[in-house]
């Protein structure tokens, strides 16, 4: 049983608390493999849940959220990468940069806030269109970006790749970003704009009668959205400790998309266990592409049945269950009834 | 480069922008959905033409055959490759009556298989491929010297577009494809089958793509897995930009598109040339904020209620 005065954050907390058992289980297990693989999942859902901050509440699909872990991963590389020769890679970059020597969570907030701008300002062309034109526009902000990192070679290393990003992400810093990013999609699911933004969801025309200024609130889902987007990019930069342009493509829009609709959209719950799932699936179909020994034989498929698979496994779950997985439903709220 | 010649490739690129937006335009008009795998049944028609190699020139399969039979194929390949997305996930998704965001991302899904599937049979590696050879050379117009192929596919568009207008306005299908574009209940209710419909735009639909296969791959003699997601972002911004909804501010938007990309690719100093496409859809976002509706949008676009 739940108290009831901890009812409104129980998700948020059960699914905390949820995915800490699992990480300490796998952390014990002691296999090195299987952490890496949990570690880039629980980076993949900082991505997911924040996504989930804007799709869900406001119900316009994005397709161009990759681009503030884009922009997040650059901005936290300029402020902490490769020491020393920074300005061999990225001779580009201003005096007080050149040097700096940021420590790596100031320089992830201040890296995840220039994406938050960027957020910002696009979002306040973006947010009026209709919605399916606000996704079309968003795939487009997705191609300006990458085609100006692409070219902007003083700044970004261009088309080769930064290496030597400081590698601090391990399994707890990752399971920390998760819980904070869970903590304010909670926050902001419960909050006034949040209630306001899922009216206008469920009924646009109501809720603009209602005195709700649709675009302002998709706005600042957009902006606290794109704010953690940016930090899953951050992440995945210092975990991989290289960065290139092409990484935050359309594999990274894909895979972050099919994350939240396998799980559903429209639940925190959803949005955890879909990317929990399509890990795993992925990391299953990854090494079967490699090849996994059973007694004397070896099972083993041919390279790009992953994303075959993932494609057909995502519009299998959209033509049978195209709530999700889990649906609407929340961790825990049967049980607190 | 001399200005008729830039003339000609503005227009020639107008003419492939608008006949993508067309596409897209006419299954938005029937579903409400903006079709995200529309740029990759462009590149399945183009990669149609080789057979699977890792090599750098693919050696040609149906782009060996004699042009008629070439075209003809490749068309109908791809109107087929757009109908069996129709039947196997379009339709059963609107037999559950899922809502637009759904519609959208299994289009997003179909578009991702796609590519993996060319990508898993073709290899990933950009190749080379030579069809109509003979399109590659200069001709003369009125004292004038531009390529051929331009001539060809601003030609080819000015033919289908004349074709499709006639089509829909006075042939029987063409005009239940633009009633159930204008309002699909009212016109299921006079007799328009809705399946029929639906697969009829997503054959014509298909069908465009597969010409733009021809004219671009004849253009550009490259090909590559993920050769249609700009021609398919070009597409959808060309309709969003003409008025989402309007055929013909689709085809008026894509050919906008065309010709600003090439200007800007003039017009612009050396150094910016790479970053063109941030300006075009920089500037384009700038016309959205001026005209969300779009330039050419039709009042009825508003939400039904």
């Amino acid at each position: 049983m739940i108290p009831r005065t901890m009812r409104p954050f129980f998700p948020a907390l059960g699914l905390i608390a949820v995915l800490a058992a699992i990480c300490a289980i796998v952390h014990l297990m002691g296999n090195g493999e299987l952490e890496g693989i949990l570690t880039e999942a629980l980076i993949y859902m900082v991505m997911v849940v924040a996504l989930s901050i804007f799709v869900s509440n406001s119900g316009v699909i994005s397709f161009g959220h990759v681009t503030f872990a884009l922009i997040g991963a650059y901005a936290s590389a300029w402020q902490t990468c490769c020491s020393g020769i920074r300005g061999v890679f990225m001779p580009g970059l201003p005096e007080f940069l050149l040097h700096a020597d940021v420590p790596i969570i100031p320089a992830s907030v201040a890296a995840a806030l220039t994406a938050t701008a960027v957020a910002a300002i696009a979002g306040l062309i973006i947010m009026r269109l209709s919605s399916v034109a606000a996704s079309i526009a968003l795939l487009s902000l997705l191609f300006v970006f990458k085609t100006i990192y692409e070219n902007w070679s003083s700044m970004t290393a261009g088309q080769s790749s930064l290496v030597g990003l400081p590698l601090y992400v391990d399994l707890w810093a990752a399971l920390a970003w998760v819980a904070v990013t869970i903590v304010a999609a909670q926050i902001y699911m419960s909050s006034a704009h949040g209630l306001r933004l899922r009216a206008a969801r469920e009924d646009e025309v109501a809720a603009r009668a209602a005195g709700i200024v649709v675009w302002r609130e998709r706005l600042i889902a957009f902006a606290i959205s794109a704010f953690f987007f940016a930090i899953g990019g951050i992440l995945f930069g210092h975990f991989l400790g290289t960065l290139a342009v092409s990484i935050f493509w359309l594999n990274m829009t894909f895979l972050t998309l099919a994350m939240l609709v396998v799980g559903g959209l429209r639940s925190l719950t959803g949005a955890v266990a879909g990317t929990l799932v399509v890990a795993a699936v992925r990391g299953f179909l990854r090494a079967l592409e490699q090849g996994i020994h059973i007694g004397g034989a070896t099972l083993q498929v041919p390279q790009g049945m992953q994303e075959i698979t993932l494609a057909v496994v995502l519009l299998l779950i959209l033509v049978y269950r195209p709530q999700g997985i889990i649906g609407d439903r929340e961790l825990g709220l049967a049980a607190a009834k | 480069m001399n200005q008729i010649q830039l003339l000609a490739d503005a227009v020639s690129l107008g003419s492939i922008y608008a006949l993508v937006a067309l596409g897209i335009g006419l299954i938005f008009g029937v579903m409400r959905m903006i079709n995200f795998a529309h740029g990759d049944l462009i590149m399945l028609g183009a990669y149609a033409l080789v057979l699977p190699t890792a090599a750098d020139f693919a050696p040609p399969l149906i782009g060996a055959w004699p042009a008629v039979a070439m075209i003809a194929a490749i068309i109908a390949i791809v109107a087929f490759a757009a109908l069996l997305t129709e039947r196997f996930a379009f339709r059963p998704l609107r037999r559950r009556e899922v809502d637009g965001a759904t519609l959208l991302i299994s289009s997003f899904a179909i578009s991702y298989l796609l590519q993996s599937i060319v990508l898993f049979v073709h290899t990933g590696r950009p190749k080379s491929v030579s069809i109509f050879p003979a399109l590659m050379r200069q001709v003369e117009l009125a004292g004038i010297r531009i390529s051929l192929v331009d001539v060809v596919t601003v030609a080819a568009t000015a033919l289908l577009l004349l074709a499709l207008g006639v089509f829909l306005r006075r042939a029987r299908p063409g005009l239940e494809v633009r009633a159930a574009a204008e309002d699909f209940i009212m016109a299921r209710l006079l007799g328009v089958k809705a399946d029929r419909v639906i697969a009829l735009a997503f054959a014509l639909s298909g069908g465009l793509a597969g010409v733009v296969s021809l004219l671009y791959v004849s253009k550009t003699g490259v090909l590559d897995f993920q050769m249609g997601v700009p021609l398919a972002v070009a597409g959808f911004v060309g309709t969003v930009v003409g008025g989402m909804g309007s055929l013909l501010g689709a085809v008026l938007g894509g050919f906008a598109l065309g010709v600003a990309s090439t200007l800007l690719q003039a017009l612009l100093p050396e150094a910016l040339q790479p970053s063109r496409d941030a300006f075009l859809y920089g500037l384009v976002i700038l016309v959205l904020f001026f005209r969300p509706q779009g330039l050419f949008a039709p009042r009825a676009m508003g939400e039904r209620i």
